[in-house]
């Protein structure tokens, strides 16, 4: 895993400082006292009610106007040694972008984001801001309540797509070099919109026959609306980027044969594959789901619209999520929205120890999910037709910190107890991929089916081949993926940019 | 998008699609398989690979007619497209030399169990063929079968083929006067369970070709898993060919029938929509 303790580096900090000193900030932080910026209350984000969202899948939260938005900014102290940027895994210029907000150039702010964040309206959405950027804010630690970072991105990025001026910048001239990049997800646009931009044929070979990965398939449209989505791919085919659907890099075409091909370079982030499973009895009875299977058939197929769409899914009315991240909340608030009079998150242990972002768990709790703590099932009773009808659970409590970090749960003796449930979602957690493992012979993979890298480059074994997001780190976030992919393309880039030497010299 | 080159009608129920789909024609090996989605509002369904033709650039594949997805595929006509078709998907089968080996298909695992055996034959084994239909007129592939095999056999509810036989006998009096050192048993779960439960008491290592329901067909959903030897399998990528007596036929047996009301709920739906009355 890569080191966290890592200084900031010597360009990005000239990069802040310059920034910080061109004069209209100047201008702009002498034109609100600090003071009276720290009194400024964090602007809430407008949502829809609760008991009116919970039946469909409009999206949660409005976004701020204008008037919230400048307010927000104006919170943001600007400071001279701004935290957040080190809580950011891409490395946002993040007083640069609020600022720009305070001085109401909106739609510049967005173009700042892009500069290094090729999704900001999808990060706006789904990034867990408050353990990232915003927990490590300047004005949380001065007055408890960070600047509302993720919501200002959302604003200036989902401005500037309303506006339908979306700028779009030019690409450096081409370097006749060629880029495969396995894996429409948040990893594979990233390193697409980054590596097109510098001047380079980028294709994105995609197995499923929609583009997002994860976004489309797993994150639900009341967290991120599928527009959204499509307008950020829109973009990037607007910069150049080309994407190749039904393909099953290993099984369709092999990395071979796409060096074959002429592709210079290659990025591998194929993202989740098979789903875990507790390997408890009853576990292969049907209405037990991965989150996974339940989420692709509810978002990605539609089984929301069923039988107007052909695939289907179960609408139980006992519905218990398994896990605590935010695949669970979705998961359970998905089952609610469907129908189900109970939706229960069933979590080993505590609240505290919940992966899940803070707004999803109080999203969650609004919409009617009820949640059991320190709780876990230990099998599965099916009726006559090997449908689940009820689960038996144990009741934990917490003892010792484990290798995470958090107190593991342990079994309370004779605590068992029946649910009556008809539908379970299994959302804890998935391993890499395994189909390019199994089909790349040369490349290095780990014990669980990870493909090997080095965490400062994101290079694999193989020449020329990169990785990054859930194919190298198991489950993990959108943020992360995005993040890897950022160091990715900057190191594939100088690969690239190398090659152009040895060609010449050769 | 794919586009179809031919669909035709092989017997009743039964039909054959053949793809156009360059890129996966190059790399199929027997016992692999595509997922296929017929049109925009479709599910994404396995069908198991029949044939292909590399220099061509099509594959094709049998299916029979169950349900919505399949009732779309059988009313294509060549010159159509579809939106998905992706592969070739699953682990190949197993293909070297065995010595004998018999490959029984019926429905439209006739058609899948074509490229294995073909393949075996040309691995240099024995290669015995039983084919399994109810009745005579639901026999094709015969001469694609025959070419490829040493012996050749047909298990029939009818009378026409003189046995009134159901596959695990037809196969049982075959191994009785033949030694066989695998056997290969495609087609539906009913089938291929029989087969396996036949060879089991004499210890005759029988593949099968699974077909759970899939959804995404490349390892991340988890829809496909099977128990196989008490461990659960994904039929996706771990499989689809397993060893027949090593898998759990009740689970899979009552996870196929998982979506069956709502089957009949979108068929009906669909026919409405495209055949109304008046």
């Amino acid at each position: 895993m890569p080191d966290k303790t890592k200084q900031m580096p010597p360009e990005l900090k000239a990069m802040l400082r310059a920034g910080f000193n061109e004069d209209w900030r100047k201008e702009l932080r002498k034109s609100l006292p600090v003071k009276e910026r720290m009194k400024i209350r964090r602007q809430k984000m407008p949502e829809r009610k609760p008991d009116l969202r919970n039946k469909h899948f409009k999206e949660v939260n409005f976004g701020l106007d204008a008037k919230k938005a400048v307010k927000e900014a104006q919170r943001c102290l600007d400071c001279a040694n701004p935290q957040c940027v080190m809580g950011c895994p891409v490395g946002i210029d993040i007083p640069a972008f609020i600022k720009l907000i305070e001085a109401g150039k909106f739609s510049d702010s967005a173009r700042k984001l892009k500069e290094t964040n090729s999704l900001p309206s999808i990060c706006g959405r789904v990034c867990p801001q408050e353990s990232q950027c915003e927990a490590v804010c300047n004005l949380k630690k001065a007055t408890g309540v960070s600047v509302a970072i993720g919501n200002l991105e959302r604003f200036a990025s989902d401005f500037e797509r309303d506006s339908g001026k979306v700028f779009i910048p030019k690409a450096l001239p081409p370097t006749g070099k060629k880029v495969a990049v396995i894996g429409a997800g948040p990893a594979g646009l990233t390193v697409a919109g980054e590596l097109v931009k510098k001047g380079h044929k980028v294709t994105v070979f995609e197995a499923l026959h929609v583009v997002g990965g994860v976004l489309v398939y797993g994150i639900p449209d009341f967290r991120l609306p599928n527009k959204i989505l499509r307008a950020e791919v829109a973009y990037l085919e607007r910069l150049g980027v080309k994407f190749e659907m039904n393909i099953v890099v290993g099984k369709t075409v092999s990395l071979e044969d796409l060096k074959n091909d002429g592709y210079d370079a290659f990025f591998i982030g194929t993202g989740a594959g098979l789903p875990n499973f507790m390997n408890i009895p009853g576990e292969n009875l049907i209405g037990i789901y991965s989150a996974n299977e339940y989420l692709t058939r509810v978002n990605l197929m539609r089984a929301v619209d069923f039988p107007e769409y052909d695939t289907p899914v179960f609408k139980g009315k006992r519905a218990a999520v398994l896990g605590g991240g935010n695949v669970a909340m979705d998961s359970a608030r998905t089952a609610k929205r469907l129908g189900a009079e109970m939706s229960v998150i069933v979590y080993r242990r505590s609240r505290i120890e919940m992966p899940a972002r803070v707004e999803e768990v109080h999203h969650a709790e609004e919409e009617g999910i009820e949640f059991h703590f320190l709780t876990t099932p230990i099998r599965y009773f099916g009726d006559d037709k090997n449908r689940v009808k009820a689960m038996e659970c144990l009741r934990m409590r917490l003892g010792e910190p484990d290798s995470s970090g958090r107190r593991r749960p342990v079994p309370i003796k004779d605590s068992e107890f029946i649910m009556e449930i008809d539908l379970v979602i299994v959302a804890i957690g998935n391993s890499s991929n395994p189909l390019i493992g199994q089909t790349t012979p040369e490349l290095e993979v780990g014990k669980w089916g990870n493909v090997e890298v080095d965490w400062d480059t994101m290079a694999t074994n193989m020449d020329g081949v990169y990785a990054g997001g859930d194919i190298i780190r198991g489950g993990a976030t959108v943020i992360l993926a995005m993040g890897d992919a950022r160091i990715a393309a900057a190191e594939m880039h100088k690969y690239l940019s190398s090659k152009k030497q040895d060609t010449n010299d050769s | 998008m794919a586009k179809i080159i031919r669909r035709e009608r092989l017997v009743p129920n039964l039909h054959l699609l053949e793809i156009e789909a360059p890129k996966v024609a190059r790399k199929c090996k027997p016992g692999q398989f595509v997922i296929i989605m017929p049109d925009e509002r479709g599910e994404r369904i396995p069908l198991n690979i029949a044939d292909w033709d590399s220099e061509k650039g099509t594959v094709t594949s049998v299916f029979l007619v169950v349900g919505t997805s399949t009732q779309k595929l059988s009313i294509l006509r060549s010159g159509d497209e579809v939106p998905v078709y992706v592969g070739p998907l699953g682990k190949p089968a197993e293909i070297k030399k065995f010595g004998t080996v018999l490959c029984a298909g019926g429905c439209y695992g006739i058609g899948a169990v074509y490229p294995v055996a073909r393949a075996m034959k040309e691995a240099g084994n024995k290669v015995i063929s039983l084919l399994d239909v109810k009745a005579n007129y639901l026999l094709y592939w015969e001469d694609k079968l025959k070419a490829v095999s040493d012996e050749f056999f047909v298990s029939s509810r009818d009378s026409y083929y003189d046995c009134k036989e159901f596959i695990p006998k037809v196969l049982k009096d075959v191994v009785k006067t033949t030694k066989v050192d695998r056997v290969i048993s495609y087609g539906c779960t009913y089938l291929m369970y029989t087969c396996s439960e036949a060879t089991r008491p004499l210890g005759i290592k029988t593949i099968v070709s699974l077909n759970p329901i899939m959804l995404d067909g490349t390892g991340m959903c988890g829809a496909c898993r099977v128990s196989v030897d008490e461990k659960t399998k994904f039929a996706c990528v771990d499989g689809p060919d397993f060893d027949g007596h090593l898998v759990d036929w009740q689970e899979l047996f009552s996870r196929r029938k998982s979506y069956f009301d709502d089957e009949i709920q979108s068929l009906s739906y669909w026919e409405k929509e495209n055949f109304p009355k008046n």
